[in-house]
C-alpha cells in the first residue's frame, strides 16, 4: 500500500467514525457503539517554532467485547507534519480490565515509511494504572517494543493531575529514520486538567522527553535536540 | 430528546362517557379520595396533574409531551399528556379492558407491573406480544384477579425513562384489614434532560461518567493525617487491588437526574392535605428507572401495611428503601396542625424527591439535610467478614475472589451443572443452604467480581442506612397478613447469579447476556425456589413477570409475596415461586440500563 493510499484510507475510517458516533445506544445488551478520544492535543514551548503534539488520539467502533482500533499520535511543526505514527487494530476483551490489540502500525513520517506488525495489551492495572504495552515487528527483522502507563490524581471531582510515562526500544538500528538499537526514548509528563465536562478538558503541564543510545547520536548527528523539557497547553477530549 | 418528534394531537378518549375522573381539580392532591373536591386545595400545581381514570373500559393514548422538570422544555413519552401517566383505579374482581393507542413515532407497550394477567396480556414485546405500532391501538383485557397498589409503564425501548409511567390502585372486594380517612399515591421518579440513549452510550464508554463522588487527593491526606499510612493502605488494598469503588453506588446519578414524586421536581415538592386527626394512607411506588430512594417523614411514624400491593403484618419504622418498581403502602396520623416532609433520598445521596403533608397549603416542613455519602463495605462485596460485623465501615482488609488474581485458584469442576443445584434442603420460608456455585460462564471479560461468601441479609437496612438511629425497614420485616398461599415445598431449586462488568458496563445473569441465553423452563403447576446470588456491588432488583416472588424472609407460615426483589450487592436471597401461569415471560433486573443484559426469558408449560 502506497503512503498515499494509506492516508486516504485513514482520512475515510475517521469520517467514518465520526459519522457513526452520532449513532445512540438503542435498548440491546451489546449496541454497537464508537468512541473517539484526544489524550493529548498540545502546543509545546520550545526555543524555535512551537510544536503541536498529538498522542493517544484513539477512536473505536465496535461491541463490547471486539473493536476496531484506531490510534494516532504525531507531531506538527513549521508548517510540516514532521512526525506520524498509526496503528489500525483489532481489539478484543481477554480479560475483566485488558484487552487484547493486534494489527498495523505505521511510521509515515519521518519517511521513509516503516510497516510494523503490533501485539499489544491494554487496559487498567491494579491501583488504576491505565496501561499500553505493546511489541511491533517490522520488516527486515526490525523489532520494537513500547510501554506507556498513566495514573490519574483527583484534586477535585473535576481538576485531575494525570503523570503519565512512555518509554520505547527498538531492536535494531535503522538510520534513515534515526532510530537506534535498544532503549531509545522516554517521555515522562505531568497534565493537570480542569473537567470542564467529562468530555471536554483543557490542561497545562510539563514534559520532559529524553532520547538515548544510538537514537540519542543520530539526533545529535542531526543537529536535533535529544533532552528536551517543555511545558505544554492543550486540550483533552471525547465524545 | 433527539429523535423524530411527530407532533399529534391527544384525541378524546373512546370511553370519555365511562370514564370518571377525580382529582383534576385537586391541585396538589393526585388522589383525592373521601374527600370534598370543592373545598380547598386550590393552590397552582407546576405541572399538569395526572388524572385518576376509573371503571372498567380505559382509553390510553400515548404520545409526545412537551415537559419542564428542570427549566429546559423537554419531550416526554406520555400517556393522555401527562408525566407520571393517569392513576388508574380498578376493582378487585372487575374484567378490565384498556384500548391503548400508540401516538408515538416509533413502536410501544405497556405493561401492568405485578398484575396478574395471562402471558398474551403482559405487555413484554418480543414476548407477549409485538408491542404497538405506530398509529395501531392494542386492546388490553383481562380479570382483576388481585387488589392493592402497582403500577404500569412502557416496556418499549427507554420510554420509561421518559415519562411513561403511572400507579394502579385496586380496590379490594372485601373491607381492608386497616383503616384510614385520605388516600394518595406517591409516585417516585428519576427524569433526565438527557436522552435515554445518550445515557446509555455514556455508561457504556465511561461508566463512571456520574459518578462525581470518587475519592480525591484530600480524602487520601484526611485518611493518613487520622488513620496513618499502614491503616490507610490496607483500606484502600481492595479496592485498587479490583479497580473499584467504594463510592461507586449509583450508575447514574443527581448529575444528570431531578428526582420527582408525583411529577414534581423537589424544588416545588407534591403536596398531600391533611386535616388534624386523620389518618393518611401513602401508596408509595418507585417508578424510577434507575434510583432507589430512602424514605421518611422526620417526626412521624410510618406504618407501613402492604410490600408491593400485597397486605403484610403491619410494622412502624422511621424509614424504609424502596427499590425501583417496589411498592410500600404506609399509613401516617398527624397528631399536630403542622406541616411535615416527605423526604425520599436517593440511594447515592445525589438529590432527592419531597413532598409536604400538611394541614394547610401554606404551611411547609424544613427539609431535611441529605445523609452523609454511603460507601460499600465488606459485605457489599460479598465477602466473609472478619471481625463480626462491619456494617457501616470501610474495607479494611480481606480479598474477594476478583477476577485478575483468583482465575486461576477457582474450582471449575462444577461447570456442567445445569440450573439446578439441589431440592428441598432448606425449610421453605427460610431460604437456601445450596452451596454457592460459580459456574463457567462466569468466568471471563464479562465479569468483574464473584460473591465468595454471599449471605442472605434480610435484616441488613442496606449500604448508607446501617447504625443511622433509625428504625428503618428490612425484608425480615415483611411477614404476609394471611396464611402462605402455597405451603408446598419447592421441588427444585434454580440458581441465579447476577454478574458483571462494571467498568465495560456489561450485565448479564450466570455471565451470559440476554441475547445469549436460553430460557427458563418451569413447569406448570410446580413450586420451585429461586436463589438470587448477586455477583456484582450493585442492588438489583429482580422482577418476575406473571407469578409472585414469594419472599422467603424467615417465617415459613406467613411467606409474603412481592413481585420486584432486591438483591443486595454480595448478598443472596431465596423465593418460592409458584409457576401457575402459563406462558412466555420475563425475569430481569428493572434497573433500566441493566435490563437489556441482565434478562431472562421465562417459560411455563
Amino acid at each position: 500500500m502506497k503512503p498515499i493510499k494509506k492516508h486516504v484510507c485513514i482520512v475515510m475510517l475517521f469520517a467514518s467514525v465520526g459519522v457513526c458516533t452520532a449513532a445512540l445506544a438503542e435498548m440491546e445488551d451489546d449496541p454497537v457503539l464508537t468512541k473517539a478520544m484526544i489524550g493529548q492535543l498540545e502546543m509545546r514551548a520550545a526555543s524555535g517554532d512551537n510544536p503541536l503534539v498529538w498522542d493517544d488520539v484513539q477512536a473505536w467502533v465496535g461491541k463490547d467485547l471486539n473493536k476496531l482500533w484506531l490510534k494516532t499520535a504525531g507531531e506538527h511543526i513549521d508548517s510540516r507534519i514532521e512526525k506520524l505514527e498509526i496503528q489500525l487494530l483489532y481489539s478484543r476483551a481477554v480479560a475483566t480490565y485488558w484487552d487484547l490489540q493486534a494489527g498495523w502500525r505505521g511510521d509515515l513520517r519521518p519517511e521513509p515509511t516503516r510497516d510494523w506488525f503490533a501485539l499489544g495489551f491494554k487496559g487498567l492495572a491494579p491501583y488504576f494504572f491505565e496501561i499500553d504495552a505493546a511489541v511491533f515487528i517490522g520488516e527486515s527483522g526490525h523489532t520494537a517494543a513500547r510501554l506507556e502507563g498513566e495514573y490519574e490524581f483527583l484534586f477535585t471531582q473535576r481538576l485531575i493531575l494525570a503523570p503519565n510515562i512512555e518509554i520505547n526500544w527498538y531492536g535494531k538500528d535503522d538510520v534513515e529514520v534515526g532510530i537506534g538499537s535498544g532503549l531509545s526514548d522516554i517521555a515522562i509528563g505531568l497534565r493537570l486538567r480542569y473537567e470542564i465536562r467529562r468530555e471536554f478538558a483543557p490542561y497545562i503541564g510539563l514534559n520532559w522527553s529524553k532520547k538515548f543510545g544510538n537514537t540519542e547520536n543520530f539526533a545529535r548527528a542531526a543537529g536535533q535536540e535529544t533532552d528536551d523539557f517543555q511545558w505544554v497547553i492543550g486540550l483533552r477530549a471525547w465524545f | 430528546m433527539n429523535q423524530k418528534y411527530t407532533p399529534m394531537i391527544l384525541g378524546a378518549a373512546p370511553f370519555s362517557r365511562r370514564r370518571f375522573v377525580t382529582g383534576v381539580a385537586a391541585g396538589g392532591a393526585l388522589l383525592s379520595l373521601g374527600i370534598n373536591p370543592k373545598r380547598g386545595l386550590a393552590f397552582k400545581a407546576a405541572h399538569a396533574e395526572p388524572q385518576t381514570l376509573q371503571g372498567n373500559r380505559f382509553g390510553l393514548h400515548i404520545g409526545y409531551q412537551e415537559v419542564n422538570f428542570t427549566g429546559h422544555r423537554r419531550i416526554a413519552t406520555a400517556v393522555n399528556g401527562t408525566v407520571p401517566s393517569p392513576v388508574l383505579r380498578w376493582r378487585e374482581g372487575d374484567r378490565v379492558t384498556l384500548r391503548v393507542t400508540n401516538q408515538l413515532a416509533v413502536d410501544s407497550s405497556i405493561h401492568w407491573h405485578g398484575i396478574l394477567v395471562p402471558s398474551d396480556m403482559d405487555g413484554v414485546p418480543g414476548l407477549s406480544f409485538n408491542g404497538i405500532a405506530p398509529g395501531k391501538t392494542f386492546e388490553y383485557q383481562f380479570d382483576v384477579k388481585q387488589s392493592g397498589t402497582f403500577w404500569y409503564h412502557s416496556h418499549s425501548d427507554f420510554q420509561e425513562q421518559t415519562g411513561m409511567y403511572g400507579a394502579i390502585v385496586i380496590d379490594p372486594r372485601q373491607p381492608e384489614p386497616f383503616t384510614y380517612d385520605r388516600d394518595y399515591v406517591v409516585m417516585l421518579s428519576d427524569w433526565s434532560d438527557e436522552d435515554p440513549k445518550k445515557i446509555y452510550a455514556k455508561l457504556k464508554k465511561f461508566s463512571h461518567y456520574y459518578n462525581f463522588r470518587e475519592r480525591t487527593v484530600g480524602d487520601l491526606w484526611r485518611d493518613l493525617e487520622s488513620q496513618g499510612l499502614k491503616q490507610t493502605w490496607n483500606q484502600r488494598a481492595m479496592w485498587n487491588d479490583m479497580r473499584m469503588s467504594y463510592r461507586d453506588i449509583s450508575d447514574v446519578t443527581g448529575h444528570t437526574y431531578t428526582f420527582l414524586m408525583n411529577g414534581q421536581p423537589p424544588a416545588d415538592g407534591w403536596i398531600g392535605q391533611f386535616k388534624r386527626g386523620e389518618k393518611v394512607r401513602l401508596r408509595f411506588i418507585n417508578g424510577a428507572a434507575m434510583s432507589f430512594f430512602d424514605v421518611r417523614i422526620p417526626e412521624l411514624k410510618m406504618t407501613v401495611v402492604a410490600a408491593d400491593g400485597q397486605n403484610i403484618e403491619p410494622v412502624t419504622v422511621d424509614e424504609f428503601r424502596i427499590g425501583v418498581a417496589e411498592t410500600y403502602d404506609v399509613i401516617v396520623a398527624p397528631k399536630d396542625d403542622t406541616a411535615y416532609s416527605i423526604f425520599a433520598q436517593a440511594i447515592d445521596r445525589t438529590g432527592y424527591a419531597r413532598g409536604t403533608l400538611t394541614p394547610d397549603p401554606s404551611l411547609r416542613a424544613a427539609v431535611p439535610e441529605m445523609d452523609p455519602v454511603p460507601m460499600l463495605t465488606h459485605a457489599d462485596m460479598g465477602m466473609a467478614m472478619d471481625h463480626g460485623a462491619d456494617f457501616g465501615q470501610p474495607i479494611t482488609t480481606g480479598r474477594p475472589n476478583f477476577v485478575s488474581q483468583a482465575n486461576g485458584a477457582m474450582d471449575h469442576s462444577m461447570h456442567d451443572m445445569d440450573d439446578t443445584v439441589g431440592s428441598a434442603a432448606g425449610r421453605a420460608g427460610h431460604g437456601s443452604t445450596e452451596p454457592i456455585i460459580h459456574r463457567a460462564t462466569e468466568f471471563g471479560p464479562q465479569i468483574d467480581m464473584r460473591a465468595e461468601n454471599p449471605r442472605s441479609r434480610l435484616d441488613d437496612p442496606g449500604v448508607g442506612l446501617r447504625d443511622k438511629g433509625r428504625r428503618v425497614l428490612t425484608y425480615a420485616d415483611l411477614r404476609n397478613l394471611y396464611p402462605t398461599p402455597d405451603t408446598r415445598d419447592h421441588e427444585r431449586e434454580i440458581q441465579l447469579h447476577l454478574t458483571g462488568n462494571m467498568t465495560r458496563y456489561m450485565w448479564s445473569v450466570n455471565g451470559i447476556k440476554f441475547s445469549d441465553s436460553e430460557p427458563l423452563e418451569f413447569e406448570y403447576g410446580e413450586r420451585v425456589r429461586v436463589t438470587l446470588v448477586n455477583d456484582t456491588m450493585m442492588n438489583h432488583p429482580m422482577h418476575l413477570h406473571g407469578m409472585w416472588s414469594d419472599l422467603e424472609s424467615g417465617d415459613g407460615a406467613h411467606i409474603p409475596r412481592k413481585h420486584t426483589v432486591i438483591v443486595q450487592p454480595g448478598s443472596k436471597i431465596s423465593c418460592l415461586v409458584t409457576a401457575d401461569a402459563r406462558g412466555t415471560w420475563a425475569y430481569h433486573c428493572h434497573l433500566l440500563y441493566h435490563m437489556p443484559g441482565m434478562f431472562r426469558k421465562v417459560i411455563v408449560s
